[in-house]
């Protein structure tokens, strides 16, 4: 399946997949609304590591065999057998962060805020993941299969 | 084919999903005492906190049956299995045949020999019908005694906190949650269950049960008294092994399995808090009762069932757990006395946070995180993928540890799905 | 410390109704202008520090910032201006040289705008280059005086070494160390991709870069930098430079601190060393000793390279030319006053030289009185913008050019000529790798083949209009341009005729 991965060597650091997964995951899907208008802007759904000068961002892996899914104690973590990404039902998901225990790219966030476990969707409503379409360096792509560099 | 499931929880769902993703046709027939829609045990707490509603305890749709074409039998116990007729006996006296069966009995709560159990208001934690029941006697005001002060324990402990009743932990060893926390670490969790009121008293635990129809009070080893309203023993789980009682299928603690999880006898198979698997931190089989590893163990049940040889690595314990806003996350081997055991630890009275790290000869082996959880499943994958940690040992206790810290090619081969030469 | 008398350069605008406070800008911004303040919890500038680069601006998600000149003036004056009363405060602060970067800024006339271009009509009708065949091949270096061909049009006569370019622009030199790794690896694949060369400068050529040798020149300075036989041999040419047009008569100087593990092993000198490009070459003091060099490594490559020589546009630029090609050279590079650099003693830079446009057809004139201008190409350099300053420079006489600075903003250049500093916002003059992947080779090297493909097809628009269909027969062919707004004098250097003659 398509997944985004990262070229390191190009990312610049800027953030900017940070804004725009906010953005996508907002009400208004506007940057500018996201961040001034909702009363509780989304947490990210993905990771940025950094320490200068290397730094990259990282999306959940949508593992084909996710230890997420398995290990959910509620149901709320499914991947869909079609497209095989990996979502979390927020209504059933209580917070427990039994996901956080066991992925091991570190990849599911904890929306403190809503206490339920926050991850990338690959901007499944848009098509295309917000992260990848506004990387000002290309250092994200969507791709199938990995990448080589 | 017909597969025969005993037990209706976590493992079933990793069975039937296994075995329906590549076998369509094989009778699947599963058994339980109870009569619930599959549902989640560990969201028992939730319940009896009114956290969650009794609809969103459902661990799988309401078709997943149906949709999976799974006949139930629920309701009614088995009791026995005849391994050499390949048959299931239920309690009405009717038997069930198989071709395969998993036998996920899961546990039973261990249940101690004091005087004053029959009393009204003694209730174990491990079911949803204990919930149920916990939560009609337990009356805001009303005070409960809550003996063990492990994972059972603690989590009763939140969910009545929540209903308002005046809750005691009574715990026998000198700290609670002592199977998955250290000293410093369990101090640090009591002490959010003391700020919010509720009593923790160690090194002791119940001798007697006061009270005539009902519960009014239990007495301690150590000569105190505690006034009681309810009683929740809770203790532990000890293998459910009654069913396989009287037969060839070989029982240690749990039911011995290989990593097929096959049991002593052939087309006989267990999975969950039931069995005995291989934990590959210890090397040597145990029971590991937590939710993830029924739910895998249960998959590769299925798989091998239906004739998809598909091994088991190996499991060690892990647990998130939490007291309202304490967030712990542990694995492993979390409080060796050994000294062939490194430590790496970090504790934050501010922060209330503690990182402790538990490292064997270069691999991570275990590993407790209060409060500053986040990540916590890289450190799982270190230990899950027998990595040498050397060249980023000295980084884990950052707060922004991550794959950052790892040498560029391999957290390259792991960020970009890239092979691993 | 005492006051300084320096006000901001620019002005940052920062709409705070569109500011989200993502800190975008901060993380960008090298010359740290921009910070986060707790206490107002706002995006905060330092005019002060904001040199235009305009990074920003353009990462900023929301639009929330411009720049604008800074609106601060002095009372207006027009012999003591802006620049000249800071520049007084600058250097009476530091005591120090001016150094700045990038090319001559001061408002010289530009001599490719006085000049048009020839369209055919009616009795020489112009080609459509979509639907006939457009010829824009060029090869660089002598040509012999005559040539035999065999009874089956074989060319029997021994030709010497040729430099093939698909379209007469090269990339021109910049050393590995001025400009970055992450721009030498777009450079070096356009210029595969197009069938150019490119030029390594004087630093040296990094070992990972050695795979493009075929569409490689590499240079020759005073400073010797990772010259060794390999080197030579790997390249497609060689260049001895003598000059830049930016920094005529000087030479150059790398601080230590820029020599790193990996300049230091492609220059060949210690890391942490200062890398020092003497004013002349020691061993040339004459026209001879420059043959000398010539021949050594014609010799060292066994007279299988073309070796160019590059000097800057100076006042006696057709004699030493003249001088040059009669030293062996094949070709030669003349680099105009308007040349970029990525360091130069700002005085120099902006006073020093002569334009490209007198230069190359004061070259050609020159050569072709003396009967020797096949045995040698010229490259016009020096500020080439667009298609039509090719077009310009090849009728003036050229037989290519070299672009840098056009390439540069091709790459995210804007021109903010603070090259010197190494803070490159835009990860092309800087060696910080912190900035350096800001530039992505995938993404600049399309983009340099872009531009000369883009270019590439305005020329062959310009040839057929004038009815031309081979670029060959533009070179020199100055009745294809006329003057405009010029004096006599000017016209008659050009060799042009003035618009309307």
């Amino acid at each position: 399946m398509k997944k985004v991965y990262v070229k390191e060597e190009v990312c610049v650091g800027c953030r900017l997949c940070e804004v725009y997964c906010i953005t996508s995951h907002s009400k208004y899907k506007d940057v500018l609304k996201a961040y001034k208008l909702e009363p509780q802007r989304p947490t990210p759904r993905i990771v940025i590591e950094e320490n200068r000068p290397v730094s990259f961002s990282l999306q959940c892996r949508h593992c084909d065999d996710a230890p997420c899914v398995k290990s959910c104690i509620t149901g709320a973590m499914r991947k869909d057998p079609l497209t095989g990404v990996v979502t979390c039902d927020t209504d059933k998901c209580v917070g427990c962060w039994t996901c956080v225990l066991v992925c091991e790219f570190g990849a599911i966030i904890r929306d403190v805020n809503n206490k339920v476990a926050s991850k990338c969707d690959l901007c499944a409503e848009a098509g295309e993941p917000a992260c990848v379409k506004n990387c000002p360096n290309e250092a994200l792509v969507y791709s199938e299969g990995g990448i080589s560099v | 084919m017909r597969i025969v499931i005993i037990g209706n929880s976590v493992a079933m769902v990793g069975a039937v999903e296994a075995i329906r993703k590549y076998d369509t046709s094989s009778e699947i027939v599963v058994i339980s005492d109870e009569t619930y829609h599959v549902y989640s045990r560990p969201l028992i707490s939730y319940y009896l906190g009114n956290l969650v509603s009794e609809e969103k305890m459902i661990y799988r749709e309401k078709d997943f049956y149906r949709k999976n074409k799974v006949e139930t039998v629920f309701g009614i116990k088995a009791i026995s299995i005849d391994e050499r007729k390949k048959e299931v006996h239920l309690e009405n006296g009717d038997s069930i045949s198989f071709d395969k069966l998993l036998i996920a009995t899961g546990g039973k709560p261990i249940i101690p020999p004091v005087e004053g159990l029959n009393k009204k208001n003694v209730h174990t934690f491990i079911k949803m019908d204990d919930a149920k029941k916990l939560k009609e006697a337990a009356k805001p005001g009303s005070k409960a005694v809550i003996v063990g002060g492990g994972l059972i324990g603690f989590k009763a402990a939140e969910g009545l906190h929540h209903l308002g009743v005046d809750v005691t932990i009574v715990e026998l060893a000198d700290r609670i949650l002592s199977t998955i926390l250290d000293a410093e670490g369990a101090s640090l969790v009591s002490q959010s269950l003391q700020n919010d009121g509720i009593k923790i008293i160690t090194g002791t635990t119940v001798d007697k049960i006061i009270g005539d129809e009902y519960v009014k009070g239990v007495l301690l080893k150590n000569g105190k008294e505690l006034e009681a309203d309810n009683l929740i023993i809770a203790i532990g789980v000890v293998p459910n092994v009654d069913v396989v009682r009287n037969t060839s299928i070989s029982i240690n603690r749990g039911i011995l399995v290989d990593n097929t999880m096959k049991t002593s006898v052939e087309d006989v198979y267990a999975a969950g808090d039931v069995a005995e698997g291989y934990d590959m931190l210890v090397e040597s089989n145990r029971v590991v009762p937590i939710w993830p590893n029924a739910y895998m163990q249960g998959e590769i049940a299925g798989y091998n069932m239906i004739g998809i040889n598909k091994s088991f690595k190996g499991i060690f314990p892990m647990n998130s757990i939490g007291y309202k806003n304490t967030n712990m996350i542990t694995a492993g081997i979390t409080n060796p006395q050994q000294e062939e055991f490194e430590i790496i630890s970090k504790i934050d009275h501010n922060r209330r946070s503690y990182k402790k790290f538990v490292v064997k000869e270069n691999r991570l082996v275990g590993f407790i995180l209060i409060n500053d959880i986040d990540r916590a499943g890289l450190f799982t994958g270190f230990i899950k993928n027998e990595m040498d940690i050397t060249p980023f040992k000295k980084y884990l206790l950052n707060d922004d540890f991550g794959f950052i810290y790892l040498p560029k090619e391999s957290r390259k081969a792991k960020m970009l799905d890239l092979e691993v030469v | 410390m005492s006051l300084s008398y320096l006000t901001p350069e620019f002005k940052v605008l920062r709409d705070y109704d569109k500011c989200i406070n993502c800190k975008v800008c901060m993380r960008q911004c090298s010359f740290e202008v921009h910070s986060y303040d707790e206490d107002l919890d706002k995006m905060v500038s330092n005019d002060m520090n904001c040199v235009n680069c305009q990074r920003c601006v353009l990462l900023c998600p929301t639009q929330a910032l411009t720049i604008i000149k800074h609106p601060q003036t002095f009372k207006e004056h027009a012999n003591w201006t802006y620049d000249a009363i800071r520049d007084i405060y600058r250097q009476a602060e530091t005591g120090g040289v001016l150094l700045s970067s990038m090319g001559n800024d001061r408002p010289y006339p530009v001599y490719w705008d006085k000049m048009v271009i020839n369209a055919s009509q009616v009795t020489n009708p112009s080609i459509d280059p979509l639907r006939e065949p457009m010829e824009l091949r060029v090869y660089l270096g002598r040509k012999p005086d005559r040539i035999e061909i065999d009874e089956n049009l074989n060319v029997k006569t021994k030709m010497p070494p040729q430099l093939k370019l698909e379209t007469p622009i090269m990339f021109s030199a910049m050393s590995y160390g001025s400009i970055s790794y992450n721009a030498h690896a777009a450079l070096a694949r356009a210029a595969e991709e197009l069938g150019i060369l490119y030029n390594t400068g004087e630093g040296g050529l990094h070992k990972d870069f050695r795979k493009y040798g075929k569409n490689t020149i590499v240079q020759v300075a005073s400073g010797r930098f990772g010259v060794d036989r390999e080197y030579l041999n790997t390249a497609a040419a060689i260049e001895i430079k003598i000059g830049q047009g930016a920094k005529p008569g000087i030479g150059g100087h790398l601080p230590g601190e820029k020599v790193s593990e990996d300049i230091s092993a492609t220059r060949m000198i210690p890391s942490g060393s200062d890398a020092i490009s003497p004013a002349p070459h020691h061993d040339i003091y004459s026209i001879e000793d420059l043959a000398q060099l010539i021949y050594s490594l014609k010799e060292a490559t066994d007279y299988q390279k073309p070796v160019g020589v590059k000097i800057a546009a100076v006042n006696n630029v057709a004699a030493i030319a003249s001088g040059i090609a009669r030293a062996g050279a094949d070709y030669i590079a003349i680099d105009g006053f308007r040349g970029g650099t990525g360091a130069a003693p700002k005085r120099i830079r902006d006073n020093v030289g002569i334009p490209i446009e007198f230069a190359i057809a004061a070259v050609d004139a020159r050569l072709r009185s003396e009967g020797i201008r096949h045995t040698v190409s010229l490259v016009a350099a020096g500020s080439i913008r667009n298609s039509a300053d090719i077009v310009k420079a090849i009728a003036l006489g050229a037989d290519a050019v070299y672009i840098a600075t056009a390439a540069l903003i091709a790459l995210g250049c804007h021109m903010c000529q603070k090259c010197h500093t190494g803070k490159c916002n835009w990860g092309i003059a800087t060696q910080d790798p912190n900035l350096v992947k800001r530039l992505n080779p995938e993404i600049g090297y399309k983009r340099l083949v872009n531009l000369v493909q883009a270019w590439s097809h305005e020329i062959k628009e310009m040839l057929g209009g004038m009815g031309i269909n081979d670029i060959e027969s533009l070179k020199g062919n100055r009745l294809m341009l006329r003057g405009i707004g010029m004096t006599q004098k000017e016209l008659d250097i050009l060799g042009i005729l003035a618009a309307g003659e």
